[in-house]
Parts: structure tokens; sequence; C-alpha cells
């Protein structure tokens, strides 16, 4: 395999990770399990699933991101095609 | 005048003494900065530049309101309105950046080799963002209306005015400077209320634990039990727990997050950085912006909700009415809010005091506009009036600062993808950001005269401007990238199979072309296919265009050499030039 083929596998792997924990916070944590989440309490009196649906989700989002960002920048390094 | 309306004018005359001396320090002179700022904008200055294009009038306006009447349920746009920035950030943003090209329909026309394809985009763009913009002018008039008693056409040619001088001299260079400072207004405009108020209902300063924690009324209550006790014991649903469907929620959140991901306007934005790396952290600092406004929303929609009903209808338990709001004593807010029409109240038993109860035939509260939830905040809050002065300029901000980033998405279409792209091809750089020009004046004056005289389907478009960008343009980018195979036919018929499916859908229940009669079946819940809302549709619309794209794809020849290679190019971020022309 090539290395410019390793990169885009590493990069797609990467992606798939990042875009699961995207879709357990919001859709399973905030939306299909949210109900059942309810019982427990965090941050005082916010119930668990409530919190993730309009708080914890987007905490998420934004951690996702710059995680993503970092590690696809030492991808670029690793495989030598980053810029300048 | 009041000394209310002597604050909004100050603040508001203040702000817009800077948009102006912004938009003279930075005119663009060359197509580059017409289109991409000359693609020399700082990340994070980037990320609150799109944070203001993004959030909306409806952001700033609407969406507190909305999560103040539906509770948990409003959830899906608190998700699907910022989730779809890690969709932008991953599978678009860095790939689109290193292309290195003007417009979003430029891609779309170049990878699938086919003119048929950029039209196609150049059309989604031009009515996704034209709907867009109609909504940002009502909400520029209604700040204006409320807060300075002007009429609402003088506050509309002011604003258009604003925007004018701007975008047309500056054009994106102006927009991204400008939206910085609107930036900067609408976040302080929205987080100040936000604290004063959680202070006065917890104690806490920050809204996002004050949401959490107890009331300091002395009841010892969490304030989210008590906000739930209060409306069930009033006969309305709880507040934290669901009422719609959960495959509607579902899909409505997923197509708001591939919408947000697809919209152009928000696209472009991402091709002003210098680097394929500052896309990626661009994205990630966007997102910072907006959750600080995503994550206050919430707490202002609660606190507003108890607030409202603690005002009203003072003693929760229904039958002893005694300490409900007197109609011969009603506070100022009340009645000033009344005269616009967003309030109403009938007194139905004829006690003189107003009742507001879950219960239909009892309910005197006949209408409570969701929109004044942010705008009457403060003043139900007793707040000074700085503040609410504040919110007022805050609301203009973020309409102003949307629709200056559609006109621009609309004006670089025409100019660029339809102009220099199909008619004039060998036009130079001056015609050309001549052109920009004349039609970033066009779309104005069109902007303004749909503002004026909105469509009767105008609180229809938002289903409509998201599932357009949902089903075609979104799945159409990421192919691009993603799936080498897919040629012309198959991304051709992919964006229209994608298309007019979630259009018949959405025209169904809405009425073709939204014209009132022609419905086909009334929009309840129980003629939905399988319960889903026309809103919700976009994600169905993605998937078929996505299966479409790539079955027809396999079926026909692959794309051509040249094609693979520029697939196989824009994967990597080196060579990606610092500014570009063509």
């Amino acid at each position: 395999m090539s290395d410019a083929q390793k990169y885009w596998q590493a990069n797609i792997r990467l992606v798939i990770g990042c875009l699961i924990v995207w879709f357990v916070v919001s859709f399973g944590c905030g939306i299909l399990f949210a109900q059942q989440l309810n019982s427990i309490r965090i941050l005082g009196g916010y119930p668990l699933g409530f919190w993730f649906a309009q708080q914890g989700s987007i905490y998420t989002f934004v951690v996702l991101i710059f995680f993503y960002a970092w590690r696809m920048n030492q991808l670029d390094r690793k495989f030598n095609v980053h810029e300048d | 005048m009041t000394n209310l309306q002597l604050w909004t004018y100050a603040v508001v005359g203040a702000t817009f003494a800077l948009y102006i001396f912004i938009a003279i320090k930075a005119r663009a002179t060359t197509t580059g900065e017409f289109y991409v700022a000359g693609k020399g904008v700082h990340p994070v200055l980037n990320g609150m530049a799109t944070g203001a294009d993004w959030m909306s009038a409806a952001s700033f306006i609407s969406m507190a309101g909305l999560i103040a009447f539906k509770g948990y349920d409003a959830s899906v746009y608190l998700m699907g309105w910022t989730g779809g920035y890690c969709l932008l950030a991953m599978l678009l943003a860095p790939y689109l950046r290193k292309y290195g090209k003007f417009t979003v329909p430029e891609f779309i026309g170049d990878r699938f080799y086919s003119q048929t394809a950029r039209v196609v985009a150049v059309i989604c763009l031009i009515v996704a963002s034209l709907t867009y913009v109609i909504g940002q002018m009502k909400g520029i008039g209604v700040a204006f209306s409320r807060f300075l008693e002007i009429p609402f056409n003088y506050g509309l040619f002011l604003g258009m005015g604003i925007v004018f001088i701007y975008a047309v001299l500056g054009g994106m260079k102006g927009v991204t400077y400008t939206q910085i400072a609107q930036y900067c207004v609408l976040i302080f405009a929205y987080t100040v209320p936000a604290i004063f108020i959680s202070l006065q209902l917890t104690g806490v300063a920050l809204p996002q634990l004050g949401l959490g924690s107890v009331m300091s009324d002395g009841s010892g209550m969490f304030l989210l039990d008590k906000l739930d006790k209060t409306l069930m014991d009033l006969g309305f649903s709880a507040y934290t727990t669901q009422k719609g469907s959960t495959l509607n929620m579902f899909l409505l959140t997923l197509s708001l997050m591939i919408g947000t991901a697809g919209l152009p306007h928000v696209i472009t934005r991402f091709f002003t950085v210098p680097k394929v790396r500052d896309a990626r952290s661009s994205a990630g600092w966007a997102l910072v912006f907006i959750a600080i406004l995503y994550t206050t929303a919430p707490a202002v929609g609660a606190m507003a909700r108890l607030n409202l009903m603690n005002t009203i209808q003072a003693d929760s338990i229904a039958p002893d009415t005694s300490q409900n709001l007197k109609i011969d004593a009603l506070p100022s807010w009340f009645t000033n809010w009344e005269k616009t029409g967003l309030l109403k109240f009938e007194d139905k038993n004829g006690d003189g005091r107003i009742q507001y109860v879950g219960d239909k035939a009892k309910n005197e509260m006949v209408k409570v506009d969701r929109d004044i939830m942010v705008l009457a905040n403060p003043e139900i809050a007793n707040l000074p009036n700085w503040v609410i002065a504040l919110v007022a300029a805050g609301g203009i901000a973020a309409a102003l600062s949307t629709a200056a980033g559609l006109l621009l998405a609309i004006s670089s279409a025409i100019s660029h993808d339809i102009v220099k792209g199909i008619i004039a091809k060998d036009i130079d750089d001056k015609t050309e950001l001549m052109a920009g020009r004349i039609a970033m004046a066009g779309a104005i004056v069109v902007a303004g005269y749909l503002g004026l005289h909105p469509p009767g389907f105008a609180a229809q478009v938002v289903a409509l401007a998201f599932g357009l960008a949902a089903s075609s343009i979104f799945p159409a980018l990421m192919l691009g990238i993603f799936a080498k195979r897919v040629n012309n036919t198959g991304a051709v018929l992919g964006m229209l199979s994608g298309l007019g499916v979630t259009l018949v859908y959405i025209f169904w229940f809405k009425g073709w072309f939204f014209i009132p009669g022609t419905a086909m079946a009334k929009d309840v819940a129980a003629n939905w296919f399988l319960g889903i809302s026309p809103g919700s549709f976009g994600a169905v619309g993605a998937l078929i265009n996505f299966v479409v794209a790539l079955t027809v794809s396999s079926f026909t020849a692959p794309p051509p050499e040249h094609i693979q290679h520029l697939v196989e190019d824009i994967r990597v971020p080196m060579g990606s030039r610092p500014a570009v022309d063509h």
C-alpha cells in the first residue's frame, strides 16, 4: 500500500472514530436513551439525558473538532503531506 | 423620548458607526478579496465571523423562545445547529479549502465536470439563501419598530443601507471584519441579561450552571424541578420530558446537522483562511463561539418561562386566582408587547385577573409569541434600560451579519458561477469585481423587497432551506471528496432525486410552491410518512441522493483521469496555495 493510501486510511479511521462519539452523545445520550438517563442527576439538578441534549452534546462537539484537527496535523507530519 | 429609547438610539447608533468605520477600512480591490477576503483571515477571527454569520435573527431572537415553550423537545435545534459543524470540519471544510476556489457550485461543477451540476448547485444556493434572508430582514424590522418605535419599513431601509455600504464596498473582506464586530455585540447582548437573570433566580452567575442549580427563593428546589412542577400544576406538559416522536426527533436533528454542513454561506467562510489546517481549527473556533450562545439559550428559555409564569400566574395552584396579574395593573412590558400584537389576553371568566393555564378553555393568555421571550425577558426581569437597549442592538447585529453572509453567497454565485462561469468566460478581474458589486446591490434590493412584502410561505422556509442543503449540496460535496468513483451522471441524478423527493414531500404537506390550498394532505403527524415531518425529511433526501449517486456511478464509466487526480490532490494538504486566483 502506498503512503498516500495509508494516510487516507488513517484519516478515514480517525473520522469514523470521531463520528461514533458524535453520534453517541447526541443521538444516543440526547435522544434514544435520554429518558432512561434522566433518572441520573449531574451538576446539581440536571437530569442526565436532558443535560446531554441541551448542553453536553455541544461541549463534546467542540472538543471533538479540536481533537480531530490536532490528530490530523499529526498525521500530516507523519506522512509528510503537511503544508509549508 | 423615554430613557429606554435614548439608550437604544445611543447603543444602536454606536454599533452602526462602528460597522461603517470598518467598511471604509476594509475595501475590496480584487475578486479574491471580494469573494474570499484574499484568503488571509486568521482562523480564530474566521471562527468568530462564522459564528456571527451562522447565528441569525432566528438563533438570537426565536430559539430561546422555542426552547421555553417546547422544553426538552427543542433540543433538536440545539444539537442540530451545532452538530453540523463536526460534519463540516471533518468531511468538507479542509478539502474544499485545499481546492482553493471561490464558490461552492464551482467545486461541484469542476469535480463532476458538468455545467448541469453547477447550475443545480447555483439554483439550490440561491433559493436556500434568499428564503433565509427574508427572515433576517423581518428581524431587523421588528427590532427597530419595537425598540425605537419607528415604522417597520424605515428600520428595514436603514438596515439595508448599512449592509449595502459594507457588503458592496468590501465584499467578503468587509463582511468578515464587520461580522467579527457584530459577533462581539451580539454575544455580549445575549449573555449579559442571561447572567443577570441567572443571578436573580439561582444566585449562580453562569447561566449554564444556573439552569442546574437550586432556586434562591428559599424553596430549596432545583430550578428545573420547580419549572416541571409549576407547569404540571397548571396543566401544561413537563419541561424536561419528551413529547414528540423519537423517530421524528432523530431525523429532524440529523436533517438540521446535514443541512447546516451543506449551507453555502457557511461553507464559503472556510475558503477565507490561509491554510488547510486553519480550516480544520477554524471550524472548532466557530463552534466555540456558537456554543457560547447555544449553551446559554437553554438557560434563557427555561428561566424566561419560569419568570413569565410567575409574573402572570402568581399562585401556582389553579383554583385560587387572587394573586394573579390584575388587568388594570399590568406592567409596562406587558402593554408594550400587547401593542405589537405579539401578546394577547382575553379575560374569559371576567374576574379582572389573568389566568395562564394549560387548559385551552380556561387559558386567558391567548397569544404569547415565542419571539418575545428573548426581547421581553430583560423587561420582565426588571433589568436596567441599558441592558434592554443592548438586546435590541444584539438582535440587529445578528440579523445584519447573517443577511450580509447570505447576500454575499448569492452575489458570488451570480457573478462568479453564472456570469464568469457560463455567460462571459473571458471577462477580466476588474469587470468580474464590478459584476460582483452589481449582483450584491441587486440582491440587497430583492431581499429588501421580499422583507417588505414577505411571501405567505415565509414561516415555512426554514424547512425548505435546510431540506435543499441537506438533500442536494451536502451529499454532492461529500461524495465529491470521499468517493472517487462517482461520476457526472451519478452526481447529477443523485442531486436531482434527493432534491426532488424532499421538495415533493415538503410541497405535499405545505402546498405546491407553498401556494395556499394546494397541499395534498393536511400537515399533521397522522398523515406523515412513518411520522416524519416535512422539516425532518432532508435526511431522507440525503440518503436517497447518496444511494442513487453511488448506484448509477457503478453502472456507468468512471470519471476521467484528471478528475481522479484532482480528488487525490484535494485529499492531501500539501501544496495548498496561500492566495490563489484563476
